[in-house]
């Protein structure tokens, strides 16, 4: 083990995989000659030069076209978005193009394709660049959705994702590149897509959460300990394909879900897990799910709206204390 | 660069007969094929959109005819003629669409989304504009894994206002890509003559914006497409040196099968006038008065032809439609 930051452990997976596979490639805006906007593919230009990293430029529809046909006929490219908010400038090509191709040809082509860089919400960054797009691209058929917590799970999952033969989206966020963690120095160490993990165990609550969120779920479950309730954290990892089975075994054990997310409310993750949550499971709930959500506003510039925008851990405690029937107790 | 302002007609000169017999096999199955299509859509056999290639098979047939069989092929929806020409059974294309499971994408494309990878033929796609930048992609792969391979993209008129067109251009001139843009002007994205959606109208202009080679050519004039695509490929093949094309081309029919014969955005007289320039028919008149083919050899060609399409009905026909739990398969790759 290596104690590193997410953002090392991203670039450590990219040179690990870049090393192994000489089909794998860079593509993106400032990601050679920069060393990258937030500096996740620092060194690579020099270690592998242009052909392998390769600076574009503003033309999100353009590059992502370039890496979805390379990866029609035979390479594997890593396309970075310099945030994901500029995904959406290509969002045609990565849900009409790189979701269906496998599909609309009957199997014949298939596009092994990671779309990678920062996203959700971030520090008074405003409504263009702070927002949980991953919604976008979770409800979408032939996509797989990765957001990593730590950075054992940033490395283990973008390795598993750049082997994947399945176009994968890949959210980091600009609040978890400096987050200091343990990291397996094995270059086979793997996490599956499609596999989440219970975080901390308990067994009076189940809290669903990614990202920043599982964070403050964390802070939140210490809090609660002190009062002797106990909190089981459970963090998807991969939001399509979800590992349900995994959150459903939590649940009928503790009776109870909070679900948060950053994102707004509407039609959101909390709405889909509360769900399948109620379908499967609905004879074992104490409680009604509960969903602690981004408000479903645009993120404003202003530190005291931002923070009334975004789930804060009072928030969190308030809705864990609600289904436990705790409130003033 | 070329900088030619009128379409570059074909060179004269001794037209051999195999090279005859095969252009005009290609188009006239390409034309037969369009019209068994049409006839299966008022049948209720072929459903959703169905885009017809009549009138502009001389661009498909005469870029083809100077590929190699590795060469790439992608195209937007209108390309029934472009999966025929690269060499996909016909059979199985008509089978995909009668959304049938033999079809070409097992019945889960349909007319839009022909894909072919035995022939190199990549798609099929139908949001406009959208498939140049992902031939950019295959013609960096090429370029990427040192292979000699070209990819030729073929797109309307109505993909030139796409900003897709510019970044596309843009990314294979800065890259030195080995990619062919050929774009069939055909002057009406569908009901929007060129006149009403581009401020410059001569498309192959763009070209020497973006400093690539550029040319505009008769695309009803199977011998001169083939000449002009012939130097854009041999470009591409030595240096990576990416081309724009533009054919003068026009659909006898309607956008779709939806757009009636009298629509408001062209007048009759003038469909009537361009229907002068059918492809087929000049080619023919051209190879028989070059003595390359005779009237035996046009004959039975004519009967060749029209026996391989009957036979491709049959087959979708016979085809059955894909199993239930093909509905989940193709999703994702597995393994």
């Amino acid at each position: 083990m290596a104690v590193m930051t997410y953002r090392e452990a991203l670039n450590s997976a990219l040179r690990e995989e870049m090393r192994r596979d000489p089909r794998v490639f860079v593509i993106g805006e400032e990601v050679g000659l920069y060393d990258g906007a937030y500096k996740v593919t620092q060194g690579l230009l020099k270690e592998f030069g242009p052909k392998r990293v390769v600076d574009t430029p503003i033309c999100e529809s353009g590059f992502t076209g370039v890496g979805i046909g390379a990866a029609m006929v035979g390479l594997r490219p890593v396309v970075e978005m310099m945030t994901f908010n500029f995904s959406l400038v290509a969002i045609d090509q990565i849900v009409n193009t790189a979701a269906k191709l496998h599909y609309m040809s009957g199997g014949q082509f298939s596009v092994p394709l990671v779309i990678r860089g920062p996203g959700g919400p971030a520090a008074q960054l405003a409504a263009q660049h702070s927002q949980s797009v991953e919604t976008y691209f979770y409800h979408v058929p032939g996509l797989k959705v990765v957001r990593p917590t730590t950075p054992m799970d940033a490395k283990g999952l973008l390795k598993s994702a750049i082997r994947d033969d399945n176009p994968v989206i890949f959210i980091e966020s600009e609040t978890l590149y400096n987050v200091k963690g343990e990291v397996p120095d094995d270059p086979e160490f793997l996490i599956p897509l499609g596999q989440a993990i219970v975080r901390r165990e308990g067994t009076d609550v189940t809290v669903v959460a990614y990202m920043g969120m599982m964070y403050r779920a964390l802070e939140a479950a210490e809090e609660l300990a002190k009062d002797g309730i106990s909190v089981e954290l459970v963090d998807p990892r991969t939001l399509r394909p979800m590992d349900t089975e995994t959150i459903i075994a939590s649940v009928r054990k503790t009776h109870r879900a909070v679900v948060v997310e950053a994102g707004a409310g509407f039609a959101g993750m909390g709405s889909e897990i509360a769900a399948f949550i109620t379908e499967q499971a609905f004879d074992d709930l104490d409680a009604p799910v509960e969903r602690v959500t981004g408000a479903n506003a645009p993120m404003p510039y202003a530190k005291n709206l931002e923070k009334l925008k975004t789930p804060t851990k009072e928030k969190i405690l308030a809705a864990i204390r609600r289904v436990c029937n705790a409130n003033g107790s | 660069m070329a900088k030619t302002m009128t379409p570059q007609k074909a060179s004269l000169g001794a037209l051999d007969p195999g090279l005859a017999r095969k252009l005009l096999t290609d188009m006239l199955l390409i034309r037969r094929f369009e019209e068994k299509a049409a006839e299966a859509y008022a049948l209720g056999k072929v459903g959703g959109f169905l885009h017809l290639y009549i009138g502009e098979e001389a661009v498909a047939v005469g870029a083809t005819s100077v590929l190699r069989p590795d060469d790439y092929v992608i195209s937007a929806y209108r390309e029934h003629g472009h999966c025929l020409a690269k060499g996909s059974d016909p059979k199985r294309v008509m089978a995909e669409l009668f959304g049938r499971r033999d079809g070409l994408s097992h019945g889960k494309g349909g007319s839009m989304h022909l894909f072919d990878k035995s022939v190199n033929f990549l798609g099929g796609h139908a949001i406009v504009g959208a498939h140049l930048p992902v031939a950019a992609g295959v013609a960096f792969a090429i370029k990427y894994e040192e292979r000699d391979q070209v990819i030729v993209c073929y797109f309307g008129d109505g993909a030139v206002a796409q900003g897709e067109f510019h970044e596309s251009l843009n990314l294979a001139a800065l890259w030195k890509l080995p990619v062919i843009y050929l774009c069939e002007n055909n002057r009406y994205a569908m009901g929007t003559s060129t006149e009403r959606a581009l401020a410059q109208t001569q498309i192959w202009k763009f070209g020497q914006t973006y400093g690539i080679p550029s040319e505009k050519v008769d695309g009803m004039d199977v011998l001169a497409v083939r000449d002009v695509v012939a130097r854009a490929v041999e470009r591409a093949r030595r240096d990576k040196t990416p081309s724009l094309i533009e054919a003068d081309t026009y659909r006898f029919r309607g956008h779709s099968m939806r757009d009636p014969a009298g629509a408001v955005y062209r007048t009759k007289e003038e469909v009537e006038h361009e229907k002068e320039r059918d492809p087929i028919v000049l080619f023919r008149e051209r190879a028989l008065a070059a003595g390359a083919l005779a009237e035996a050899d046009v004959r039975a060609i004519e009967k060749d032809v029209n026996d391989r399409m009957d036979e491709a009905v049959a087959f979708a026909d016979a085809s059955p439609e894909p199993p239930a739990d093909w509905l989940f398969t193709d999703i994702y790759k597995e393994g």
